[in-house]
């Protein structure tokens, strides 16, 4: 876009940086002069001073420098600012003009250079007359300068050139072209804007001193002029702190000027320049608050500040490019670090320029609407001599006129009218579309989607009058949703509204139907008769008829679309349209349900589909069909009428194809399913509405899914919260909200008839064939045929379980790894009614622990539904749950033969082993047999035969068995050998004898076995008799390769007196046997302790004679004499019966033992009573 | 004085909106509607910090040249909107408050009404009388 009269002048906008000009520098030709040039301008950043340089040729001719005044009695100023001032500053007057010159101090021809240094600088400070820019001389050597002080010719030499050439010594400087060309050229610079900003420091004094001379009634311009020019000057020489203060000054002197309507647009104008000065620092000095304070006050002040009233729009756009260019300065700011919130953002500044925008172009419309007739004036009056203004915001006509009263009437008006026909031309739409983008830009930015909507809205309606209907559309289209899903029904119809003008203005056909459609809907917020209106139209689109006009169209466009329109009409095809309207809320409501989550096979599927329609006008439709996930059902569930196209107006409500507003209808469809479904999800796809006819044109309204549309959640939501929905509706009367969408259903199969009974007895036992007895018995009416169980453990269960539970039909034999844990589809054949079948089935579960096992009759049938004869498989299943348990425990130990506890055996010496058979089993155990499987490193005594054979243990009871064993020699000392298995063969005691034995094996213990050197046994009679000798032979063995010299002694005992070596000393050859042979002679009756054998082994300390002891029995039972005996009874008889005195004549010695022993007695009379006999 | 009052639901749906007749009405509603950002944006802030600590009262939610739009939110997140004009310096925030007060009172009445359906637009005599009160007489 061409820059407009609102823009802001590029001057104003820059930064402004001091301005030095560079002469005699030659840059086209002389590539040292190049270098150096480019070394100025080249890679400007900002660790560089700022300043702008320029190239201009040694006699170029600067602006004359007007005669300064001297006073300022008469002076009446003719404006505030004028247009070309800034930029004379910025880049027409240097501060400095530095001359370059190529001159070495050892010259040859220096007096000649000197002086042609001279002419130039001279010719230079001619052009320059009147204006404080000082001029500085730069000479370009070859050679690199001594340093200073050294060259004597060098420093002579520079004081006669600047006594040539009236330099200061400050200003003559020596550039070196060397290798560090950039180094000197920086170095340079610095010196430069040092002589730029004392340049700028006095033209701003210079500017301050005339403020001595001005009065406040004629000068009240020069007040702003001078403050600004200070401000201006201040910002060249980077006192940005100092330019600020002068631009506050400056706006409020230009507040304090007289106002009338001639000069309103002027101090607008400056106003405006000042204030985008303000801003531009404040946000440059990180200020923002103070930028956007200034800026409302900015406007506060100017907002009523109209002017004319003619050119209204004058003062709206200026009022737009305000907030436009704050904007702007804000986003620059933010680009350059600032944060900006959701409620302070570039976008609310846009937002608002664009509403001044949209007002100039309504006032713009308003005030330039001449007739025809009317043409641009001539005389140009907006024609000024020099193309330009003289100063800003003055009318071209009337340049620095000042006085309240226009000069010209004739004048005034010819150029009033000529701004208006200029403002006819401009592109209004577009400006506020590019306003309305920059602000949907921003919010989109700081999250504020509710205004981006809106705007965008604005946008399209800005399009929409811009007749740019597809790109209104689109905009409009993509906000709708929004409003839809937010549920603002009041925009969403003004929207649907612009949408519909648009989509009609285009012929748009598809476009109309779906706007118009929601627009007689329940969201629609539009009145009776305007919804009535739109579906009317909607009907004759249907009819393929033009539709009418809709309101506010201008009647062009209204003329063209209706040519558009018929063309549309004419052309053939393209006459069917389907409109997915489940993102809408359309005028038809649709709700479909299955009546039941789940129908058996063989049941139909029942199916409802609810319409309802809120338009004004009852409307007819031609085809229902519902869509489902097999599409095999698709045909069985379709309603069609064909219909005349004429008839769709005259709808009757009797019909069953006709929607009247706000009753429900409801379709129902009937249909069987097929049995490859069972166990599949039917679903609905989608539901089909045509409205219209085959011959006009027609519309498919497509719901996916089960109907509702973007409202109808929400409603249902509601509805369910009502205390409506809690009152009883009459039967035939359907409430529309308690109406729930039911989009599938299950095909499931049908019940089964029959019954499956489990007979068994729980728990199972550890291995045992644990017999599961099934019966099955049908109750169908029918044949049920192919019936088939399939059982075993059920499936999902541990992995382990699988591994560990066998399952057979044969309970005859013992089952292994080879056979499943679930047995599938065994036959049972066909089953009349009321017929039952048995089967045993045995599980083998080798872990303890519960299992589920499922037991599955499946089976088919054919049965007759709605006339269709299907044949349904049923199925049912049972499940139980089994524990297992272990039948018996076990325990085993070793014993000595003297049934003592062992923790040891010793080599070759006899032991017991004893098992103890507990039964944990609640049903009584038959043990069949029991057999010792003895290891290597065990020997029996004899042949171990089973104890237990066929005992039978109730729970809790036990069996117990004992072996005598013996270990062979080991090889060394001592060692912990295996002793091998028991193997217990048993079962249930219940079960019939065939039934296979249970074999379980348990292994026995190690058990640590030690050689001994010296073993003894003794050989003595089971019992002894009271003064009855009895010999007793200890036989000592020498199990070592050693000959082992043994010390024996026997201790006295008080109950035997006895014979043989007391103490004795031998020596036994290896793997030789010693006896030894005692009598004796018992005294005493009852238990009595033997007389201790004391046995020590010289070689072998550690085997101590308590150890040897072990093997040797301690004590013996001694029976009384025979003779004795009888006295005894007789003494028990007496003592019993008779007083004591009848006693005394008993024997002294025979009571006496009769009392000493008188414990064992009645034992005695047990054992020996076959010997009384 | 205000010259339009919304009752936003928990959804951001008007459960209520009403604005002085003579102006555009369209206007207000698109006004209310785009201060829902700010009101979301406050909400969802406050939120983080302490949910039970939150003040009903939102304050200023934006200007615009012509309006100040107030807002303030219960704690079931139902939202009142008021538009002020801009040009009415005298409106103090005391005011504004106090505004609310008797809006949110009335509105509690309106909940409490056992006929009244929770979402459903509000429609009663009493709500509207006061919210006339509180709005710009149209002279």
């Amino acid at each position: 876009m061409s820059p407009t009269q609102w823009d802001l002048p590029p001057e104003l906008c820059c930064r402004p940086m001091a301005f030095v000009a560079l002469t005699g520098l030659d840059v086209t030709y002389n590539a040292i002069h190049r270098a150096i040039w480019d070394a100025f301008c080249a890679n400007r950043r900002a660790d560089r001073v700022p300043i702008s340089f320029k190239v201009l040729p040694g006699d170029h001719e600067y602006p004359k420098c007007r005669t300064k005044r001297t006073s300022y009695e008469w002076y009446i100023p003719k404006g505030i600012l004028k247009t070309g001032w800034m930029n004379k500053h910025l880049n027409l007057v240097p501060a400095l003009l530095v001359l370059f010159y190529e001159l070495d101090w050892d010259d040859a021809v220096w007096k000649e250079k000197q002086s042609e240094c001279a002419t130039k600088v001279e010719i230079v400070r001619t052009s320059l007359q009147g204006r404080n820019t000082k001029v500085a001389v730069v000479l370009i050597q070859k050679k690199t300068p001594l340093p200073p002080g050294e060259d004597l010719v060098a420093s002579e030499r520079a004081a006669s050139l600047c006594n040539a050439c009236d330099l200061s010594g400050k200003s003559l400087f020596v550039l070196p072209h060397t290798d560090h060309l950039v180094g000197y050229i920086i170095r340079l610079e610095n010196a430069f804007y040092e002589h730029a900003q004392t340049y700028y420091y006095t033209e701003i004094r210079r500017v301050k001193s005339h403020k001595e001379f001005l009065n406040k009634t004629t000068h009240q311009l020069l007040f702003v002029r001078h403050q600004f020019k200070i401000a201006f000057f201040s910002e060249l020489k980077q006192d940005t702190q100092n330019s600020l203060k002068y631009y506050r000054t400056a706006y409020s002197l230009v507040h304090e000027l007289r106002t009338h309507e001639t000069n309103m647009l002027e101090i607008k104008t400056m106003a405006g320049f000042i204030n985008y000065k303000i801003c531009r620092l404040c946000f440059q000095h990180n200020t923002p608050l103070d930028a956007i304070a200034q800026f409302r006050k900015h406007i506060d002040l100017c907002k009523k500040k109209i002017g004319s009233a003619e050119l209204a729009f004058e003062h709206t756009a200026w009022m737009s490019k305000q907030f436009q260019s704050f904007g702007d300065l804000f986003d620059e700011a933010i680009k350059l670090g600032l944060t900006a919130i959701q409620t302070q953002n570039p976008g609310f500044y846009y937002q608002q320029a664009a509403y001044y925008a949209q007002e100039r172009k309504q006032q713009a419309t308003h005030l330039c609407a001449h007739e025809a007739s009317v043409s641009y004036p001539t005389p140009d009056h907006l024609e000024t001599p020099s193309g330009a203004l003289d100063f800003y915001g003055q009318r071209a006509w009337r340049q620095g006129h000042q006085s309240i009263d226009p000069p010209h009437m004739e004048k005034e008006k010819g150029g009033i009218l000529a701004l208006q026909m200029k403002e006819k031309d401009v592109p209004h739409s577009e400006l506020i579309i590019a306003l309305l983008s920059n602000a949907v830009a921003q919010f989109k930015k700081y999250k504020c989607p509710r205004m981006k909507s809106h705007l965008m809205v604005q946008m399209g309606e800005e399009y929409n009058h811009a007749k740019d209907y597809t790109k209104a559309l689109k905009l409009l289209d993509y906000v709708m949703c929004d409003y839809r899903t937010e549920r603002w029904w009041s925009l969403l119809t003004s929207i649907l509204s612009t949408a519909l003008r648009c989509s009609y203005l285009m012929a748009h056909i598809k476009d109309y139907i779906t706007y118009s459609m929601e627009l007689v809907g329940r969201a629609s917020t539009l009145r009776e008769e305007q919804k009535s209106r739109i579906e009317k139209n909607l009907i004759k689109v249907l009819m393929n008829e033009v539709p009418e006009a809709e309101p506010d169209c201008d009647q062009a466009s209204a003329k063209a679309a209706q040519a558009l329109w018929s063309d549309r009409m004419s052309l053939a095809g393209s006459n069917e349209f389907t409109i997915e309207v489940q993102d809408y809320v359309p005028f038809v409501q649709c709700k479909a349900k299955f009546l039941s989550p789940s129908f058996h096979v063989d049941d139909p599927v029942q199916l409802h589909v609810y319409l309802r329609a809120d338009c004004p006008h009852p409307v007819r439709f031609s085809k229902l069909c519902v869509s489902l996930s097999n599409q095999e059902y698709n045909q069985l569930c379709v309603v069609e009428e064909p219909c005349k196209s004429q008839d769709i107006l005259e709808a009757s409500s009797q019909e069953n194809m006709c929607l009247v507003p706000g009753k429900t209808r409801i379709y129902s469809f009937k249909f069987v399913a097929k049995t490859e479904d069972v166990g599949k999800k039917i679903e609905i796809t989608a539901v089909d509405l045509m409205l219209g006819s085959d011959n006009g044109r027609c519309v498919f309204l497509n719901w996916r899914g089960g109907g509702g549309d973007a409202a109808s959640s929400h409603e249902a939501l509601l509805a369910a919260r009502s205390f409506k929905s809690r009152g009883r509706v009459p039967e035939q009367h359907v409430e529309w909200d308690t109406v729930s969408i039911q989009a599938s259903t299950m095909i499931i199969s049908r019940i089964p008839k029959i019954s499956v009974q489990l007979s068994h007895e729980p728990p199972a036992l550890n291995n045992e064939m644990y017999r599961i007895t099934v019966s099955i018995q049908s109750n169908e009416e029918t044949v049920t045929k192919d019936v088939k169980l399939t059982a075993g453990l059920k499936p999902g269960q541990d992995a382990n379980l699988t591994q560990s539970t066998h399952v057979t039909l044969n309970g005859l034999e013992m089952c292994d790894e080879s056979h499943p844990a679930l047995l599938p589809d065994i036959a049972i054949g066909d089953l009349q009614p009321g017929e039952k079948v048995e089967k045993c089935l045995y599980v083998r579960c080798v872990t303890t622990g519960a299992r589920i096992f499922l037991f599955h009759v499946a089976y088919a049938l054919s049965t007759k539904v709605e006339g269709k004869d299907i044949t349904c498989r049923c199925h049912k299943d049972e499940t139980v749950t089994i524990e297992t348990v272990v039948p018996f425990e076990v325990a085993v130990k070793f014993v000595s033969t003297k049934f003592e506890h062992l923790d040891r055996v010793y080599v070759d010496i006899p032991f017991l082993l004893m098992t103890d058979i507990l039964s944990a089993s609640p049903w009584p155990l038959h043990l069949v047999t029991s057999q010792l499987q003895l290891a290597p490193t065990m020997a029996a005594m004899d042949q171990p035969q089973s104890q237990v054979e066929h005992v039978v243990l109730q729970t809790g009871e036990c069996a117990s068995e004992c072996f005598s064993l013996q270990c062979p020699p080991v090889l060394n000392g001592t060692s912990s050998v295996a002793s091998g298995q028991y193997l217990i063969s048993w079962k249930r005691k219940s079960w019939c004898a065939d039934a296979p034995v249970v074999t379980t094996v348990t292994t026995l213990p190690h058990v640590m076995v030690e050689t001994i050197p010296l073993y003894v046994h003794a050989e003595l009679p089971s019992f002894g008799r009271v003064r009855e000798s009895m010999p007793v032979r200890y036989h000592i063995q020498n199990r070592t390769g050693l000959v082992q010299d043994v010390e024996m002694s026997v201790e006295p005992s008080d109950a035997f007196m006895f014979s043989g070596l007391k103490q004795v000393r031998l020596r036994i050859l290896p793997g030789a046997e010693q006896e030894m042979l005692y009598n004796f002679y018992p005294l005493m009756a009852g238990y009595q302790n033997l007389p201790q054998l004391n046995i020590s082994l010289l070689r072998f300390p550690a085997v101590s004679g308590q150890l040897l002891r072990r093997f040797l029995p301690s004590r013996i039972f001694v029976k009384v004499h025979l003779q004795c005996l009888a006295k005894a009874r007789f003494v028990q008889y007496t003592t019993d019966c008779c007083p004591m005195d009848r006693v005394s004549h008993l024997s002294c010695r025979s009571l006496q033992f009769i009392q000493s022993d008188h414990g064992p007695l009645g034992c005695i009379s047990d054992q020996s009573s076959p010997c009384m006999s | 004085m205000a010259v339009c009052i919304a009752v936003i639901a928990k959804e951001n749906y008007p459960l209520y909106i009403r604005s002085v007749p003579i102006q555009n009405e369209l206007k207000f509603h698109y006004t209310v509607h785009t201060s829902l950002d700010v009101v979301e944006e406050k909400i969802s802030a406050v939120g983080k910090a302490m949910a039970d600590q939150r003040e009903l009262y939102l304050g200023l939610l934006y200007p615009t040249e012509d309006y100040k739009v107030y807002g303030c939110v219960t704690n079931s997140k139902v939202k009142f909107v008021i538009v002020a004009d801009s040009s009415n310096t005298s409106l103090r925030d005391n005011e504004i408050r106090s505004m609310f007060r008797k809006l949110h009172n009335s509105f509690t009445d309106v909940m409490c009404n056992p006929f009244y359906n929770p979402g459903d637009t509000i429609q009663s005599k009493a709500f509207d009388s006061m919210v006339s009160a509180m709005m710009v007489q149209a002279s």
